[in-house]
Parts: structure tokens; C-alpha cells; sequence
């Protein structure tokens, strides 16, 4: 998805940009995506409180290392098994704001689920993203067995998962690095690493300092990123996506981000956090500090940010109103889709054609 | 035509769904060189190698998941849990995902993923080798279940279920493995999911049956047979979806119905049978809805006295027969 490919003359590349591989473009696209995630991120939590939506999950705190380590996946052509916070995943893999907010309000066109998931349960066959399932880490074993379809079809894909630290505790997690290492899948395991699972902190749910500590119990690489470094995050992955793709076997990803909001729109992290523990975590949020590297690095200038900050405005505006207008699942198509071809194929009712692609680009 | 062990037709059937369609992979434990515990895969890995037969460490959740994986990503996997009483670790698995991924996708993606396991007792295999596990699934909307009780329906059904686009349980009594002889032809035929078959036409009783009850069902009703009495056995093949039309049938023409499984009787598949029954064909019924079916205890016992306490056995159903015939 490098910007070179869209680019028709010499692009712009600053030493930040050349640093990492990758053109300036590349960066102020990631930046948008970025802060895209947080902006529909932010619009459902206000959806939430006026009584509009029953439920929010948010992915605020991860959009940096989301969309850094989704950069070097291959659009549409390698698989992505995301967890219930990867908004800022799913965006940068093809998914569009309209996508995100129908899952919001469950409608008939939400390309997640039909209305049949909770919020935050993204997927989408038209974008290689597997459907979310709550007990995070099952999924895990998808993206391996993805991976294996894709060695013994020879595809050339690589699959990725990605998670907290709270599930990687799962022993779906053991089974599947495991048996992906044993035959070297072209795999890319993520621990987005927020410090908490809903309210136990990391040293009650790891004994080592690091969930990639784990990696060597398993003879494959273990790289632990910091979650507000975006382009390191992105070389991390980019690293990871090389080595699957040259047969060389899985990498787990460590990034560590932070959880700016409650686990959900129904905790309170006030009662196991203190002020101070928040007022830190702050800092420590990928998304100004992305744009203050960008304006720097004299990347992202006061034009390119205004037009930035308009598209995102009038995608998060587009992406309610359309989902707002968007109509409920009729009860009488509940039934619909337990077997193969029960009620004929694909959703009963389609999303619209112009949602199911990006707005943005 | 030729006669074939229920193992044989199994692995046979195996083989040509494999050379037919190359995206079907056997994954489990033991199922490569060795050729299974029970020998169910046996020569499959050396006519098509490393890649299609393989060998899997000691996780079913993942010979699971991953095979659900592969599912997505075009493969049609046929796991083998080694016994039925293992597949647990795999539960999850199954049943939060595999069941509901076509549904809350909304038909975005499906899982055409067969899973094999052999089940049941009378073979000392004691409290972990012995166990029918069919209910815990039977229950679940999204997967199908499949027990065949002949080699002919072993092969026909297995064909079907591979073939199928959604999850498919399929139990093989490993009692029958080597004692059960049939007829299978070497067509390209397959036995539809969901059609049970009336194997013993009669008109006092209606048994039903399915795996190696349905053989016991079929010695029973030999045996009241030489009392006077007529027994129809239907043979389920699926449980889930249950042919529900020629159970009732059945019952309608018998007005007398007689449920047999081996797992305990508390909450078992039959339970779900003989209350169909009862709503359905209450009008036509000339006695109760009874159940043989195994005792509460929670495992097969190893001690052979104790395993013979625990297995229904052919005369134990002629005398269920015969309790309900009279009734």
C-alpha cells in the first residue's frame, strides 16, 4: 500500500520518511488513519452518552501501533484476524467509516454482522478481516490455520492477529505459536500490550516483563515496540511481513500502547486506576505524538493538517448520518444464514455500494 | 459388490475425496505414518505427503481453530480427534466459533470443516476412551452431527459431509471399526445429511436408534420378533438436522416409540427425540415415550463386569421392547 505505487512523479521523501523506507505521503496517510480512528472513535463514545448507541468499545490509545504494524500488510490479498479494538486495523485494511458506525448501530448494513454482533466485533470477507469473536485469542488459531492454507496453496499471503496482553494468556495462544512456529506459517502475532485486562494490571496476568518474552519458549522472534513510536512500530511489522513472506516462520509483536478510555462504555477505570496512573498515560498517546513528529520532520504542514482534519470531519459526519438513516435487521431474516444457502447467499439486505469501499482517497 | 470393514469404507473414502479435490487436508494426532490409532488414515500420507496429512502436537483446540483457519482460506479440512472423549479442549472451538461464524458474519464467510472422531464403549476402554459425546453438539444450531451405523452410509455420508459448506461432526462407533461388514460400492454415491432409514420395517414399535445401537436395535427386534413382535427401527444417520418427518412417521404408523443411545439418559440426544415425539405425535401415541439408554455415572467404567453393567445391550432393549409393547 506504499504511496509510491499511486504516486506518478518522484515523491516528496524527508530523512524521517527515508528512515523507515517509505515515502513522506505514506506518512501523512498514516497520520490520517490514525487520527481518523480516533475521531470515529471519540463520535461513538458521544453516540453512546446522548443514548444513541447501547455500547462502545474503543480502540483509543492503540491507533498508532494499529495502523503502523498494518501498513506493510498487503490490502485485500493477505488476512488479518483483528480483536474488538481494532478499529484503527480495519480502517487501514480497507474498511470504511461507514463500516465502522454501522457496527455501531447494528443495522441491517453493518458489513460486520448484519446487526447480529455486539459493536466492535468487526469483520469483513471483502477485506481479508476475519469476523471478531469476544472471547479474544480464538482467533488466534484462524489466522494460523489461514497461514497454513496460504503455505500449502502457495498464495504468498501472510496472515496476522493481534490482541491484549490480557488474552494472550489464552492457551489457544500456546497451541497456535506452537504449532505455527513447528512449520514455520507466515504468521504474525500481536499483543497490543494496554497494561490492563478490563481491570488487572499486566503483572497479574504476565509473570515475565514482556508477553514477548514468550516468543523464545517457541524458538521464533519476540520484538517489543513501543506502541507511541508509529514508524517503529510499522518497521517492526514490516520486519515481521518480510520474514513470513520469505518462509522464515512467524514473529510476535509486542507493542506497547495504552488504554485511554475505560475498557468500555460500561467500566469505570477510575475505580482501579489512579488520577495520577491516567494523567500519565497521556503522554504516553500515539496520536499527538505522530503529529509532532511529522511537523518536525516538516511532513504534515498547517495545509495538509487543515485538509486532513476537513476530510476526517466530514467522513465521522457522513459515516453517522448514514448510519443513523440506516435501517434495523428485520426479525423475520433472524433465522437466515446458521447453514450454507438456508436463505440463499450473502446479507439480506446489502450496504449500500458506496460504503462498502472507502470515502476517503 | 464388494464388502468392506466401517474402518475400511472410512479410509477409502478418505483417499478418493482426496484425489477428487486436492484442497481437502487430514490433519490430527497420529494420522500420518501410523495411519491413526484405529488406522483410519492409513497410506494416506504416503500417497499424498507431508503437506495434506499431518501430523499435529497434542492440541485440539488448534487441529480445530486452525482447520477453521483453513477453511476460510479455501482448504477443506478433515480433522481427526483421536477419541471423542478428547475433543473438550477443542470445545470453544466448536461451538462459539465454528457453529457461529456464518451467522454473525452474516453469511461473509463459512467453515466446510469436518471433524472425525471415534466414540462409545464395549471396548474396555474405561472412563476416557469410551464416551458418547454427541449431545453436547446435537444441541448447538450452526453445526451438523453425523452417526452412521453401516459401511455403506460410513462412506456416504462422509463424502457428504466433507462436502458440505458447514461444520460436520461425524462419530464412528470404534467397536464397529472391524466388527461391522457391509456392502459399499464403488460408485461415486453419497447418503444426504439429515434422511434417516427405516432398516427394519415393522408396525407394533417404532425403535430408534443411531451407531452401534442401531446394530443392537436390529438384534433386538430379531429377537421379540420370535415373541410376535413387530418392531420398525429407524436409524437416524444424522442428528443434527434430525430427520424429524420419518421419525414421526413412525410413530404415527407404530404408535409406540422407543428411544436407544448409550450415552446416560440424563439430557441425551434421545431426550430431544422424545420430546419431538411427544409434541408432535401425541395423538397417535398408545403408550409412553420410553428411553433405554446408559446410567448415570460419569464415565465407562474399565472393570469388564462394570462396563457390561453400563453398555445398553441387545437384550436389554428386547426387554424395553417388550415393557412398551405390552404397556
Amino acid at each position: 500500500m506504499a504511496a509510491t505505487t499511486r504516486s506518478d512523479t518522484r515523491p516528496a521523501t524527508s530523512d524521517l520518511a527515508a528512515s523507515v523506507g517509505l515515502v513522506d505521503a505514506d506518512l501523512v496517510e498514516m497520520y490520517r488513519y490514525v487520527a481518523l480512528a480516533r475521531a470515529l472513535d471519540e463520535r461513538m463514545w458521544i453516540l453512546n452518552r446522548a443514548g444513541r448507541i447501547p455500547f462502545v468499545i474503543s480502540g483509543q490509545g492503540h491507533e498508532g501501533a494499529q495502523v503502523g504494524i498494518a501498513w506493510p500488510f498487503q490490502r485485500g490479498h493477505d488476512w488479518i484476524a483483528p480483536f474488538y479494538r481494532s478499529i484503527a486495523t480495519c480502517l487501514t485494511f480497507g474498511m470504511s467509516p461507514r463500516d465502522i458506525l454501522t457496527a455501531q448501530y447494528a443495522t441491517a448494513t453493518d458489513p460486520s454482522s448484519g446487526g447480529r454482533q455486539m459493536p466492535g466485533h468487526y469483520g469483513s470477507r471483502q477485506h481479508n478481516l476475519v469476523s471478531v469473536s469476544s472471547p479474544v485469542a480464538t482467533q488466534l488459531l484462524h489466522a494460523v490455520g489461514i497461514a497454513l492454507a496460504a503455505k500449502i496453496r502457495r498464495t504468498g499471503q501472510v496472515a496476522m492477529t493481534s490482541m491484549g496482553e490480557g488474552s494472550s494468556n489464552q492457551g489457544d495462544v500456546h497451541e497456535g505459536l506452537n504449532f505455527a512456529a513447528i512449520h514455520k506459517l507466515p504468521f504474525v502475532f500481536v499483543v497490543e500490550n494496554n497494561g490492563y485486562a478490563i481491570s488487572v494490571p499486566a503483572a497479574r496476568q504476565v509473570s515475565v516483563p514482556n508477553v514477548a518474552d514468550r516468543a523464545s519458549g517457541y524458538g521464533i522472534p519476540g520484538i517489543v515496540v513501543d506502541g507511541v513510536d508509529v514508524l517503529a512500530c510499522y518497521v517492526a511489522a514490516r520486519d515481521a511481513v518480510a520474514r513470513a513472506r520469505a518462509g522464515q516462520g512467524p514473529t510476535l509483536i509486542e507493542a506497547k500502547v495504552t488504554r485511554l478510555t475505560g475498557h468500555s462504555s460500561d467500566d469505570q477505570q477510575t475505580k482501579y486506576r489512579s488520577a495520577e496512573e491516567l494523567e500519565a498515560e497521556l503522554k504516553r498517546d500515539a496520536l499527538p505524538a505522530f503529529r509532532a513528529q511529522l511537523i518536525e520532520a516538516e511532513i504534515l504542514t498547517e495545509a495538509i493538517e487543515a485538509s486532513i482534519a476537513a476530510k476526517i470531519a466530514a467522513d465521522v459526519e457522513d459515516a453517522t448520518d448514514y448510519a443513523e438513516s440506516q435501517p434495523d435487521p428485520d426479525p423475520a431474516t433472524a433465522l437466515h444464514h446458521v447453514y450454507a444457502g438456508d436463505a440463499g447467499d450473502g446479507p439480506d439486505v446489502a450496504p449500500d455500494a458506496d460504503s462498502a469501499t472507502e470515502t476517503s482517497d | 459388490m464388494p464388502t468392506r470393514t466401517f474402518i475400511d469404507a472410512i479410509r477409502e473414502t478418505l483417499a478418493t475425496e482426496m484425489r477428487r479435490d486436492e484442497s481437502i487436508i487430514v490433519l490430527g494426532e497420529d494420522v500420518g505414518k501410523k495411519g491413526g490409532v484405529f488406522l483410519a488414515t492409513d497410506g494416506l500420507w504416503a500417497e499424498f505427503g507431508d503437506e495434506r496429512v499431518i501430523d499435529t502436537p497434542l492440541s485440539e483446540s488448534m487441529i480445530v481453530g486452525a482447520s477453521i483457519g483453513a477453511a476460510v482460506n479455501g482448504l477443506r479440512p478433515v480433522a481427526e480427534i483421536q477419541f471423542a472423549d478428547f475433543i473438550f479442549p477443542a470445545f470453544n472451538q466448536i461451538v462459539s466459533e465454528a457453529a457461529r461464524i456464518r451467522y454473525r458474519s452474516n453469511d461473509g464467510y463459512g467453515v466446510p470443516m469436518t471433524i472425525r472422531a471415534p466414540y462409545g464403549g464395549g471396548v474396555h476402554g474405561a472412563l476416557y476412551h469410551s464416551q458418547s459425546v454427541e449431545a453436547f453438539f446435537t444441541h448447538v444450531p450452526g453445526l451438523k452431527v453425523v452417526v452412521p451405523s453401516t459401511p455403506y452410509d460410513a462412506r456416504g455420508l462422509l463424502r457428504s459431509s466433507i462436502r458440505d459448506e458447514d461444520p460436520v461432526l461425524f462419530f464412528e462407533h470404534k467397536k464397529m471399526y472391524r466388527s461391522v461388514r457391509g456392502d459399499v460400492p464403488d460408485t461415486d454415491y453419497v447418503v444426504p445429511l439429515g434422511k434417516a432409514a427405516i432398516t427394519h420395517p415393522g408396525s407394533q414399535v417404532t425403535v430408534i436408534a443411531y451407531g452401534l445401537m442401531a446394530h443392537y436395535a436390529l438384534e433386538a427386534a430379531d429377537r421379540v420378533g420370535e415373541d410376535g413382535i413387530s418392531v420398525e427401527v429407524v436409524d437416524l444417520r444424522t442428528l443434527r438436522p434430525l430427520d424429524t418427518e420419518t421419525v414421526l412417521e413412525s410413530v404415527r404408523k407404530t404408535g409406540k416409540c422407543l428411544i436407544v443411545y448409550e450415552d446416560n439418559k440424563f439430557g441425551g440426544y434421545g431426550a430431544e427425540v422424545a420430546a419431538i415425539v411427544a409434541e408432535e405425535a401425541f395423538d397417535y401415541l398408545d403408550g409412553p415415550v420410553t428411553r433405554i439408554a446408559g446410567p448415570e455415572v460419569p464415565g465407562v467404567p474399565y472393570n469388564h463386569a462394570l462396563e457390561e453393567w453400563f453398555m445398553v445391550s441387545p437384550e436389554k432393549i428386547a426387554d424395553g421392547i417388550r415393557a412398551l409393547a405390552a404397556y
